[in-house]
């Protein structure tokens, strides 16, 4: 398992450091000539065990720059998993066979942790709160194991404002480890709103990669339901969907109904779910039952790659003039209702390296060349349905003896719509909570659905 | 303290703060302790009461964080007094600390092994996995998992069928992480039939909807394992498939590390059931702002999945790569259109095209790679895409890496006979031997071996230097030992050394990187660790006896082995293509001889060949002469056999044998005129021998026959490697050297070149007698023909039975008797063949008839059975006058015919070949 954990800054300075098991560095020492030449004592061996640990990674991985060519480094005999969140390293250490996957994620949900106790994860803030990361990593990891790392139920007994431990009647504190081993380690009961409400968002980023000639070479919507309850009590939730599957099995007995809405269902390749969705359930009936955790969660996650309304067509057009120019041109096409708008719409068209000049002309919004990024970035507020616009540029180069081809990078896109292009629709949510007394009827629900682009490019 | 600053001089001061009611400053203090426990482990006893006190605070966070520190705090001293607070705290009525304790069981095990099994903790544990709290079960689980690790032999988690349900049950209720825990320790029970196993997959599958990517990736594993115990025929099995690709496209959505450990994984999955992702190509396309590792994983999957369905869409996604900017990615991206072509035939010309293309782009890396990818599509298809070696030629100066370098020497030397400077182009790499990494110097050596083998004249200085660089100035043992082993091959048996060295190598298999089945399975039982990572078993990288077990698959049940055995063969098992997996590089026995450990099949056409065949000994007694007979050359490093020199030496011997016919000619009169000459002869038509023609005739002069060659070149290819060889014939006529043509044949070109022969072969009676298969070889094929000659060549010249006519006796005829009856003039003759047959003939002239008969007496001949006369048709009118010399093309043109003694016509047809086409070993 796990068999350390350090935290680093850009510079390979260690800012937190928690060791769980000996056998870190333990190999390093034995080697080392310079400790066994000495004969250390057996305490300071182990001591620069764990910082051989430590400087084995700094100078391999960080110092190294942009040499990382895997997440995965394995020196000598020790494995280094790492992740990046800004400028600072989180590295996991172990010397055993450990599942990897599971390292990964566990350092994700680490920085979850962290963000939802102190914000951006920062050198100042992990200065700041040093103590706390030391208090949350001895309590979700237990000698390399991962334990319950939920926030909510870690923020019951883990507080910035000091513990009041002592002031904790016998109920509470039996409450709290209930909560954290439990069932539902996610929702701590008796919570109570005067105004029972649920928001339902549904957030999908449409990826795509479409050929020069405009061919669709892939092309899928990664979408993510989620949640924000504000609801009293233990409330049994049920979320319904236009999930072809759950829409056929239903049609069975009315057959009306498949024909009418079998062309507004989906095919859902695959999703998954937060933990506290009552997986066998889905699995045998295919209906997502839960109780869910108070406040923002991820409800689910899903893929679908048929039938994707692809809310815009880039349609690019690249001509070498000679050694020293190059003209572009770059139609863009909205496709879908025109009473819809789309927002935030920015096209990036690449540009070479010796570029040195640009002169554009567009139709719609505002293009600027921006030589730091080596791309002209073309910007539009909104754009309705079914509209059309264009943007023409020249781009003067610098002649270079540099034999190597220009690589094109794509045309890439980023927009926002206000419908799901997977064309996944919340057919229902219902609320049960049978010990209070409010009813599906009282709960007000919001649903809200936001197209994004993802990776969206276009070859050109 | 954890950034590095020694702070144990304050262990006193801050275990006295140990009894304080703040939790936050218990937690400090107590992290605090398991730092500097170990430096301090007389003062850590003194911590030791306040834990046994803590463990009984009302607090369970307390209890538990008693519990907990107490197990980080490794000093042998103070672990006898943590079994008491252990074991109540292991039946605490709190979950939160029964598993908390779970763990700090393991921590003891790891502490003191024996203690904790004395204490009886392992029982306990046992209990907690039937515990109600699925937290306690999970961590109870983990604890136990670990002890088993390095206990492999005791059966510490008896799993059953019952505690399995227990397992599966907690599963649905345990956090994320438990879960992890909980499948992995499932991953390793072995099912009893397949209807358990089946039973369990479906209890796993929900689990691959999870959020967490590593609970899907152990459901993952789990689920991969028990397949193996499905019978295919089951619904279920093909359900299951189904099931498992959607999650896994779904990992790759997920943040680049994570989908860096799934594509790992995935990597492994393709390869033991291909079938589950065969349809998923295209979420393997990569991004342009994938991390490059995701991209290189990627790139390797995407090869794996490439058949003829979709080969199209991803060499256009290849090109598109081999143009990115990163330079290993482009490498492999160009690596990987060189597998595709290996793979899918299909699509071979395509991926050649392509990777030409890229050579044109001259950028230096992306032609390197391209070399080296082609030299494998050679291997692959031999003789189909050798047009573009020229192309290659033209980068020869750009390479710089060792393997494009030696890639480059072996289509040199394994083409060298297209490759008109094969030598030049080798001599150049020979000047900086040294300098070269030691793949460059070994495929050097060989190449220069097999360039030696097929141009022997032209390279002997060649071969003899970089055999004594290599073995001489090297301290490379492997370099030595190949130098040596290829000088001894070719000094002792040229031959040998030209079957094994220019050998016909099997082809290469598609997948030569497959990871090895037994491995293979291995892997899959470690999906989503470290091990699947790595792609290696957890013994390359773990120490001591952890995690050493090696795990297997477990096998197919009984029930299931009847019908599955038909269908496993193609889908399931890449054993049954295991013979063709020739490792392409790098297998030094199998580079050395260039045969590459073939299989069996590949092996025999030689050996058949050559027993079928074994008239033909093609080459063999040429080269035999080729090399000399130097003895000293078997020592080794002595080994100076120019076969130039060999040659003459081998003329001379020939020539010292026929001294007595020099003396006897001397006593001749016809050693001044020499014997009859019949006119060159087209034997080869060019139509018939892809542009080589061959015309001659067959002399004998001074006791010695030969054959005058004129070779012309109609072709528009420069033709080299000339060499000949005779079948066996009735006379056991066989070249006495080598075919010697100096210089390459170019176009249009014609050489004259006297072959001298000798009757030493072996020998065959021919239908008709003076029959002589022939074949010819040079760079482009091997060819066959026939020719008649002439009997006067084998007369010799002590055939003398009297002293008759002069011009008769030039050519070793001598006249026996001369009588004129009725107007026609009869001579007899007598003649002695080189195999000791006495011929007597009786010429009938008659004056001014062009034709005139031969007739031989059959009782003066039993033994031969019956010379025909033949009647001399085609002789020249202008050489009628001379009666000598038209007697002599009488003589020229004498067959040996059937028994019937009066047959007037000659038989000029074309003699029937009866030998089987047999290919020269390459």
């Amino acid at each position: 398992m796990i068999g350390g954990l350090f935290i680093y800054n850009h510079k390979g300075e260690v800012l937190i450091s928690r060791v769980y098991r000996d056998d870190i560095g333990r190999r390093q020492a034995v080697d080392s000539a310079v400790f066994s030449s000495s004969g250390p004592l057996l305490e300071e061996r182990s001591q620069a065990n764990r910082r051989n640990a430590v400087d084995a990674f700094r100078v391999n991985v960080i110092h190294a720059r942009q040499q990382v060519r895997s997440p995965v480094t394995n020196i000598a005999r020790t494995s280094f998993f790492h992740v990046k969140r800004s400028n600072i390293w989180l590295a996991a250490v172990t010397k055993q066979n450990v599942n990897a996957a599971m390292v990964f994620e566990f350092l994700y949900k680490m920085c979850d942790v962290m963000a939802a106790y102190f914000g951006k994860i920062s050198e100042e803030n992990i200065k700041n709160n040093f103590v706390l990361i030391y208090e949350l990593l001895d309590e979700i990891l237990d000698f390399g194991y991962p334990q319950n790392s939920e926030t909510g139920a870690l923020k019951t007994f883990i507080t910035q404002q000091g513990i009041k431990s002592q002031h904790q009647t016998k109920e509470e504190q039996s409450q709290i480890t209930s909560q954290v081993t439990g069932q539902i380690g996610w929702r701590r009961e008796g919570i109570k709103y005067r105004r029972n409400e649920l928001f339902l968002d549904v957030l999908e980023s449409v990826n795509l990669l479409m050929s020069p000639q405009g061919q669709v070479l892939s092309a899928h919507v990664s979408g993510r339901v989620v949640m924000k309850s504000y609801l009293s009590g233990m409330p049994e939730c049920k979320f319904g969907m236009n999930d072809k599957i759950v829409i056929e099995k239903q049609g069975k007995g009315t057959a009306d109904e498949t024909s009418k809405s079998g062309k507004q269902s989906i095919a859902i390749d695959d999703c998954t779910f937060h933990q506290c969705v009552r997986l066998s359930k889905f699995d045998s009936e295919r209906s997502i039952s839960f109780i869910p955790p108070d406040g923002e969660f991820e409800l689910m996650r899903y893929r679908t790659t048929k039938d994707i309304i692809l809310p815009f067509r880039v349609i690019p057009l690249v001509r070498e003039v000679g050694r020293t120019k190059l003209e572009v041109k770059v139609v863009i096409k909205s496709n879908f209702k025109p009473s819809l708008l789309a927002q935030k719409i920015e096209v990036r068209i690449p540009t070479p390296l010796n570029t040195s000049g640009v002169q554009v002309i567009c139709m719609k919004g505002k293009a600027k060349y921006k030589a730091s990024e080596n791309a002209i970035v073309w910007k539009i507020k909104r754009m309705a349905g079914m509209k059309e616009s264009q943007i023409s540029a020249e781009i003067e180069l610098l002649p270079t003896n540099d034999k190597k081809k220009w690589a094109r990078p794509p045309i890439s896109m980023n927009f926002e719509v206000p419908f799901a292009p997977s064309g996944l629709k919340v057919r229902y949510l219902k609320v049960f909570e049978p010990k209070l007394n409010y009813s599906d009827h009282d709960v007000i629900k919001w649903v809200r659905y936001i197209g994004r682009s993802g990776i969206y490019e276009t070859r050109c | 303290m954890t950034v590095g600053k020694d702070v144990s001089a304050l262990f006193p001061d801050v275990v006295n703060c140990m009894q304080t009611d703040n939790l936050e400053l218990k937690k400090l203090v107590y992290l605090y302790l398991m730092n500097y426990a170990k430096s301090q482990p007389d003062m850590a006893i003194m911590a030791v009461n306040t834990f046994v006190k803590d463990c009984e605070d009302p607090n369970p966070l307390i209890r538990a964080l008693a519990v907990r520190t107490m197990g980080c705090i490794r000093v042998d001293k103070i672990t006898e007094y943590l079994c008491e607070p252990l074991r109540k705290c292991l039946k605490d009525e709190d979950p939160y600390v029964r598993k908390t304790a779970a763990v700090c069981v393991a921590k003891l095990h790891d502490i003191n092994a024996q203690l904790v099994e004395d204490q009886g903790f392992l029982d306990t544990l046992k209990d907690l996995i039937s515990d109600s709290n699925p937290m306690v079960v999970a961590n109870a689980v983990a604890a136990l998992s670990e002890i088993a690790e390095s206990h492999p032999s005791s059966n510490l988690l008896d799993l059953n069928p019952q505690s399995i349900n227990k397992l599966l049950t907690a599963l649905n209720e345990c956090t994320e992480w438990g879960q992890i825990f909980i499948l992995d320790c499932l991953a390793n029970y072995t099912p009893k039939d397949d209807r358990e196993a089946q039973s369990i997959c479906e209890r796993v599958t929900p689990r691959l909807s999870h959020a967490n990517s590593a609970v899907v990736l152990s459901a993952v594993k789990v689920l991969m394992k028990f397949m193996e115990m499905l019978s295919k025929d089951l619904d279920y099995y093909g359900t299951l498939l189904k099931k498992l690709a959607p999650p896994l496209v779904t990992l790759l959505s997920a943040e680049p590390e994570l989908q860096y450990v799934a594509l790992r994984n995935i990597n492994l999955i393709v390869q033991k059931r291909p079938e589950i992702l065969k349809h998923e190509m295209k979420v393997f396309f990569v991004k342009y702002n994938d991390p490059i590792y995701v991209k290189l994983e990627k790139l390797d999957i995407m090869i794996r999945l490439a058949s003829q369905a979709n080969i199209a869409q991803v060499l256009a996604e290849l090109k598109e790569y081999a143009t990115e900017v990163d330079v290993d990615f482009v490498r492999k991206a160009v690596r990987a259109i060189g597998r595709c072509a290996i793979k899918v035939e299909q699509s071979a010309e395509r991926c050649v095209s392509t990777l030409l293309d890229l050579i044109q782009t001259k950028v230096n890396y992306v032609v390197q790679e391209a070399i080296v990818v082609i030299k494998d599509i050679f291997r692959k298809y031999p003789n189909k895409y050798e047009s573009v070696i020229a192309t290659l030629c033209e980068n020869l100066d750009s390479l710089d890496e060792p393997e494009a370098r030696a890639a480059m020497i072996w289509i040199v030397g394994e083409y060298a006979e297209r490759i008109d400077n094969a030598d030049e182009l080798l001599e150049s790499f020979l000047e900086g031997f040294h300098d070269e990494s030691t793949q460059v110097q070994l495929q050097l050596l060989t190449a220069i071996v097999k360039l030696f083998l097929k141009k022997p004249t032209e390279t002997q200085e060649l071969v003899q230097q970089v055999l004594s660089l290599a073995t001489q100035d090297s301290d490379n043992p492997d370099l030595r030992d190949r130098g040596y082993i290829y000088w001894r091959l070719l000094s002792t048996d040229p031959v040998a050394a030209k079957e094994v060295v220019l050998a016909e190598k099997p082809l290469i298999s598609e997948e030569t990187d497959l990871i090895e089945p037994t491995l293979l399975d291995e892997l899959i039982c470690y999906i989503g660790t470290l091990a699947s990572v790595y792609h290696k078993p957890p013994s390359a990288f773990v120490e001591g006896g952890r995690g050493v077990v090696h795990k297997s698959l477990p096998p197919r049940t009984a029930s299931s082995e009847s019908t599955e055995s038909p269908e496993t063969a193609p889908a399931g098992a890449p054993s049954g293509e295991q013979p063709d997996v020739i490792p392409t590089q790098g297998d030094l026995l199998g580079d050395l001889l260039n045969l590459d450990l073939g299989p069996p099949v590949s092996g025999p056409p030689l050996a058949t060949t050559s027993v079928q065949m074994g008239a033909v000994d093609l080459l063999g007694g040429g080269l035999d002469s080729l090399m000399g007979d130097e003895p000293e050359g078997i020592g080794g490093p002595n080994f100076v056999a120019p076969p130039a020199a060999a040659v003459p030496a081998n003329l001379g011997a020939s020539m010292g044998s026929g001294l007595s016919d020099l003396f006897d000619l001397t006593s001749g009169v016809g050693t001044l005129s020499g014997s009859y000459v019949v006119p060159k002869a087209v034997w080869l038509p060019a139509m018939k021998a892809k542009g080589l023609e061959i015309s001659g005739t067959f002399t004998r002069q001074v006791g010695s026959i030969s054959m005058d060659l004129q070779l012309t070149n109609k072709a528009l290819q420069v033709m080299t490697d000339f060499a000949i060889q005779f079948n066996r014939n009735s006379f056991g006529l066989a070249p006495a050297a080598p075919l010697q043509v100096h210089a390459p044949l170019s176009p249009n070109q014609t050489v004259e070149i006297s072959l001298p022969l000798n009757t030493v072969g072996s020998v065959m009676k021919m239908e008709p007698l003076n029959n002589l298969q022939v074949a010819v070889k040079n760079n482009i094929d091997v060819f066959y023909f026939s020719t008649l000659y002439p009997l006067h060549i084998l007369f010799v010249e002590d055939g003398k039975m009297e002293a008759v006519s002069s011009r008769l006796q030039g050519s070793n005829i001598f006249t026996v008797a001369k009588r004129n009856v009725e107007a026609q003039d009869m001579l007899y003759q007598s003649l002695k063949l080189t195999n000791g047959i006495w011929v007597l003939a009786e010429l009938r002239i008659q004056p001014g008839n062009p034709s005139f008969t031969v007739r031989l007496p059959a009782p003066a001949l039993p033994a031969l059975g019956c010379l025909l006369p033949c009647a001399g048709q085609p002789l020249l009118p202008s050489l009628l006058p001379r009666a000598g010399v038209s007697l002599m093309g009488a003589l020229a043109q004498l067959g040996w015919g059937p028994s019937e003694p009066d047959v007037n016509e000659h038989q000029n047809s074309e003699p029937s070949f009866q030998l089987s086409p047999i290919r020269l070993p390459r």
